[in-house]
């Protein structure tokens, strides 16, 4: 993380817009600082002789009614000019912090009156509130950093109050106080380190904003006072003399203009390099490609519902290519359900994705076959791919909040595919919402479907779901961890309802899950998935005693289940599963695994059949089941 | 390590009148040194009762013991918190932008102030307490996985030297090759130090592996209470038997509900339904036995029943089993 930042930046600052910002800004910062020390006496100068001259070579921007030197003058004003903002900034951003953070720091109800308060503040002009002000403090330099400030104030303590409240709503916060640390403790420790990038950007522009105002009530005579000048009190000057030669306007607009550009420019810089904007927008989905046919086997058996072959994901990554889902085989008949299951991280969605053409670019989709329904989905994209998929794959996810639009009706969201897909009318779309919804055992079908999707409890929004899925009628039915989120008896549900579904109407089932017991219960067989590749392909009564990979019997192992032994401690994974980008030789599990031999570290093992039908990915295969023990049900219990 | 004592504690959400009661006088008892595996549905009032305990909720009745005197006193006269919390996030439950060893130290009680080299070698000795190399204090959490993270939540939790501890879902989202780690921790840190913890979890094999007691909650309510093997070997509310019906098993064909009560959406926490709170989904209560009627209008107590089940219908308490 911390060299994806550092990246970040260098990229940020390196960019036109960041150098652009960086070199203006420096430019104002040491004409702030050295321009007084240079120009002081030549701007000061009076030369009753050439009052009002126009730009020439001694006065490029000309003189003024007292015969000063105007660039000199502008280029001394800047120093005034970017103090006078930055302590109006300060300022506001003092007071916002303050106000911002009073609801953490004060508690709730003092901290709710801080809040309306910065609610009403917000909701004035920020002009306005400096005239106010202004008036209020009295017209000069020290009112107008005050009325500019306080100005400022209340959108920073909105910003600040928002990403506060953010913060503070995390476990680590929670953590904090039940430790008994106290509140501006946890605010300086905790809330502030969490918030500061966007806040340093917020004052940068707020800086760039503050010179813009000062320049507007200087001008406007509220600011400083004369014999002071900053850029706002020239270009009043220079205006009322406008007719006679424009360039004494013109110069101090010109600085005021490229000065608070500088600021500006370097807060989206900052905001750009924190990751607050993101500077590349989204790309469409990338196509399939096939690769070169290959000579087509003899051999093929009747045409299953969904044939996979040598499945390949490949994304762009640090200028290398990685691979999180390889050589990946599958095949599913009409109403059987096939299962996946491996660690996160395994690549057990992406091969879903990628099936249901929804890896997006720059990621690629490879394979020697990807065949739904007997049509080639290879070369992507064609509006029948499209058609094909929308009516006869129904998608399931794990968190169906996310697939559920929260602004409309249940019902019209599941009518929508109906008539996107088929153009049905309206309301044979909506009968069709309800009756599917009744299917899937919502009670009170025509009452909910009117309802929206924070109305409904988490597992009725699944069915809903699945429901959606079932509008068109699905030959295939892919469920993304459906029940992960979901209590057990939540989950029976659903898992009862897909089952039904299944056998009534004979449609497939991809079932994926990290949980091997669900997928023993749901499937007939299971594919375990680790590193991006099938290591085992077996029958689910054979999943809990009698895998062949040690992988796969580990994994069942470090499962608790209702007869696990609770006085032994329970099975583990050593290590952690392996970066996509940094495969090891030969075979990935490897490092982890006990039956590791001199073999397994130089090749990696091919996916092999046995046993008729079942396959598996391992040179000592024949060894794991006595190697690894299935501990997951105690030897005890078992004889006894 | 002391005894924490809930007595009668309700928590509201909201209003008076248009609130959630999501905690509804709730007596439960974690003896010292023991684990009490709290169990129920989503929304049930699992964390509203753990976070109430730890002060992150405000209780709207009752009070909360240790060794009976109100944790407050306690905590008041100790100089620092006696209850810890665990959460279910380890992504939020470190600071990003702190490493962990100055999170783990940063619970350490300040009272009295150990001298930086005592506080670094008890950070230390924290992360080998939870099987981390003491050597990884320096690290920024972004660099651990989601399993190394709760153990340093762990971790944390220990170095206030709490009197107990409140586990919330703490291996929920983990992937289960780590969630054995994490389990294995607790347990041996339980056994170690006899931590006497509250330990709330959804999956009952997990409870069932880390507890010695087990509480079931419903719609805000405790509905079963007592050991381990008499609630899972012998459950006597409905809910609690549900509960156990649905924990998938391999080979088994996935359940069928009766069909009365087959539908039944889990209850409004803004209304919980009069008499029993699980009447509209018992599959033994009067929607499927229309005799039962008195599940309508009768709130069941637990007390006088096996497992203190709050259901009328539940066996009687055995007689030995009250001395
Ligand atoms: N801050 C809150 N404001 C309003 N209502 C809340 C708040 N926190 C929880 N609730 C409500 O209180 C009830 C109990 O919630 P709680 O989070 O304690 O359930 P839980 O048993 O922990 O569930 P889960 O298993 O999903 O974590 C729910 O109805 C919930 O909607
Ligand atoms: S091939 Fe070797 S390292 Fe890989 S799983 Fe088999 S025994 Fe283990
Ligand atoms: S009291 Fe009645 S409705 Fe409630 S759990 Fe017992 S039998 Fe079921
Ligand atoms: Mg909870």
């Amino acid at each position: 993380m911390a060299g994806g930042s550092s990246r970040r930046w260098g990229r940020a600052v390196r960019s036109p817009l960041g150098v652009t910002a960086a070199v203006l800004l420096l430019a104002v910062l040491l004409l702030a600082v050295f321009a007084p020390m240079g120009w002081q006496a030549r701007a000061d100068a009076v030369h009753p002789a050439d009052i009002l001259q126009g730009p020439s070579g001694d006065h490029p921007a000309g003189t003024d009614l007292l015969g000063r030197d105007i660039f000199a003058r502008v280029l001394v004003a800047a120093r005034l000019s970017v103090e006078l903002a930055l302590a109006a900034t300060g300022l506001g951003v003092l007071v916002g912090l303050l106000l911002g953070t009073a609801p953490l720091l004060l508690g709730r109800r003092a901290g709710r009156w801080a809040g309306a308060l910065v609610n009403v503040a917000v909701a004035f002009p920020s002009l306005l509130l400096a005239l106010f002000f202004a008036v209020v403090f009295g017209v000069g330099a020290k009112g107008a950093v005050l009325a500019i400030g306080l100005a400022t104030a209340p959108a920073f303590a909105r910003l600040t109050q928002t990403m506060a409240a953010t913060v503070a709503g995390r476990d680590f916060i929670a953590a904090a106080r039940i430790a008994g640390v106290g509140r501006v403790r946890i605010l300086l420790r905790h809330v502030l380190p969490n918030i500061a990038e966007p806040l340093v950007v917020a004052a940068t522009m707020a800086a760039g904003s503050a010179l813009l105002a000062f320049a507007g009530l200087s001008f406007l005579g509220l600011g400083v006072q004369a014999p002071g000048y900053d850029w706002g009190r020239l270009l009043g000057e220079g205006l009322a003399q406008i007719y006679i030669h424009p360039a004494g306007a013109l110069a101090p607009a010109v600085a005021v203009v490229l000065a608070a550009m500088a600021f500006n420019l370097a807060g989206e810089v900052v905001a750009r390099a924190i990751g607050l904007r993101s500077a590349e927008s989204g790309t469409p989905a990338g196509p399939v490609t096939a690769p070169p046919p290959r000579a087509a086997a003899a051999t093929e058996p009747a045409a299953p519902l969904l044939a996979v072959e040598n499945l390949r994901v490949t994304f762009p990554s640090l200028g290398a290519q990685i691979s999180p889902v390889r050589e990946v085989s599958l095949r599913l008949r009409p109403g059987e359900a096939v299962g996946i299951v491996g660690e996160s991280g395994s690549g057990k969605s992406l091969t879903a994705l990628a099936i249901a053409q929804l890896v997006a670019a720059p990621g690629r989709v490879d394979a020697d076959r990807l065949e739904f329904l007997g049509a080639d989905l290879r070369g992507g994209g064609a509006a029948a791919h499209r058609r094909l998929l929308g009516t006869s794959l129904a998608m399931v996810f794990q968190d169906p909040m996310t697939s559920l639009n929260p602004t409309h009706r249940v019902g019209h969201q599941l009518a929508e595919v109906v008539r996107r897909h088929q153009g049905a009318d309206r309301r044979s779309a909506w009968a069709r919402a309800v009756d599917r919804l009744h299917a899937v055992r919502i009670p009170a079908a025509a009452r909910r479907a009117r309802q929206l999707p924070h109305e409904f409890s988490g597992g009725m929004r699944q069915r809903a779901m699945i429901g959606m899925g079932l509008m068109a009628s699905p030959a295939l039915i892919i469920a993304d961890e459906p029940t992960t989120a979901l209590d057990v008896t939540v989950q029976r549900e659903v898992l009862r309802l897909l089952e039904n579904i299944r056998t009534a109407d004979s449609v497939g089932l991809l079932f994926i899950s990290h949980d091997v017991t669900v997928v023993a219960q749901v499937c007939e067989r299971v594919l375990v998935m680790y590193a991006g590749r099938i290591v085992e392909d077996l029958p689910s009564g054979a999943l809990l005693q009698d895998a062949r990979h040690p992988y796969t019997r580990a994994l069942v192992a470090a499962v608790p289940g209702m007869e696990t032994d609770r006085d032994r401690p329970l099975a583990v994974i050593p290590g952690r599963p392996p970066d996509p980008a940094r495969l090891p030789s030969g075979c990935a599990f490897a490092p982890r695994c006990p039956l590791a031999t001199e073999v397994c570290r130089e090749q990696d093992p091919p996916l092999a059949a046995y046993d008729g039908d079942r396959r598996v990915a391992c040179h000592h295969a024949d060894l794991a089941p006595v190697a690894v023990a299935p501990y997951r049900t105690t030897a005890g219990r078992d004889e006894s | 390590m002391r005894e924490l004592r809930f007595e009668q504690v309700s928590v509201r959400f909201g209003s008076r009148r248009r609130g959630t009661v999501a905690v509804d006088a709730v007596d439960l008892v974690v003896p010292a040194g023991a684990v009490v595996g709290l169990v129920g549905e989503s929304g049930s009032g699992k964390s509203t009762l753990a976070r109430a305990a730890v002060g992150l909720a405000p209780l709207s009745g009752g009070r909360i013991l240790l060794d009976g005197r109100p944790v407050r006193d306690v905590s008041r006269e100790a100089g620092r918190p006696p209850l810890q919390m665990v959460f279910q996030d380890p992504y939020s439950a470190l600071d990003p932008r702190m490493s962990i060893g100055d999170s783990i130290a940063e619970a350490i009680p300040r009272h009295p102030a150990p001298a930086s080299a005592q506080r670094r070698a008890e950070v230390g000795r924290l992360l080998e307490l939870v099987g981390l190399p003491a050597d990884r204090a320096g690290v920024r959490p972004d660099e651990l996985s989601g399993g190394q993270r709760q153990r340093v939540a762990l971790a944390r939790a220990l170095a206030g030297r709490p009197e107990v501890i409140v586990a919330d879902e703490i291996t929920s989202a983990l992937d289960v090759s780590i969630q054995g780690a994490v389990l294995n921790v607790v347990r041996d840190l339980q056994r170690q130090m006899r931590l006497t913890m509250l330990f709330i979890s959804h999956n009952l094999a997990v409870v069932r592996y880390v507890s010695d007691i087990v509480a079931v909650m419903y719609s805000g309510r405790i509905v079963e209470y007592g050991p381990v093997a008499d609630v899972l070997g012998d459950p006597q509310h409905p809910y609690t038997r549900e509960l156990l019906a649905a924990v998938p098993r391999a080979g088994v064909a996935v359940p069928e509900a009766p069909e009365p009560v087959a539908d039944a959406a889990p209850p409004d926490p803004h209304q919980p339904p009069a008499g029993c709170r699980f009447h509209p989904r018992c599959p033994v209560g009067p929607l499927v036995l229309p005799e039962r009627d008195v599940c309508r209008t009768a709130d069941p107590a637990g007390a006088g029943h096996r497992n203190l089940a709050a259901c009328h219908f539940a066996a009687p308490a055995a007689v030995a089993a009250v001395g």
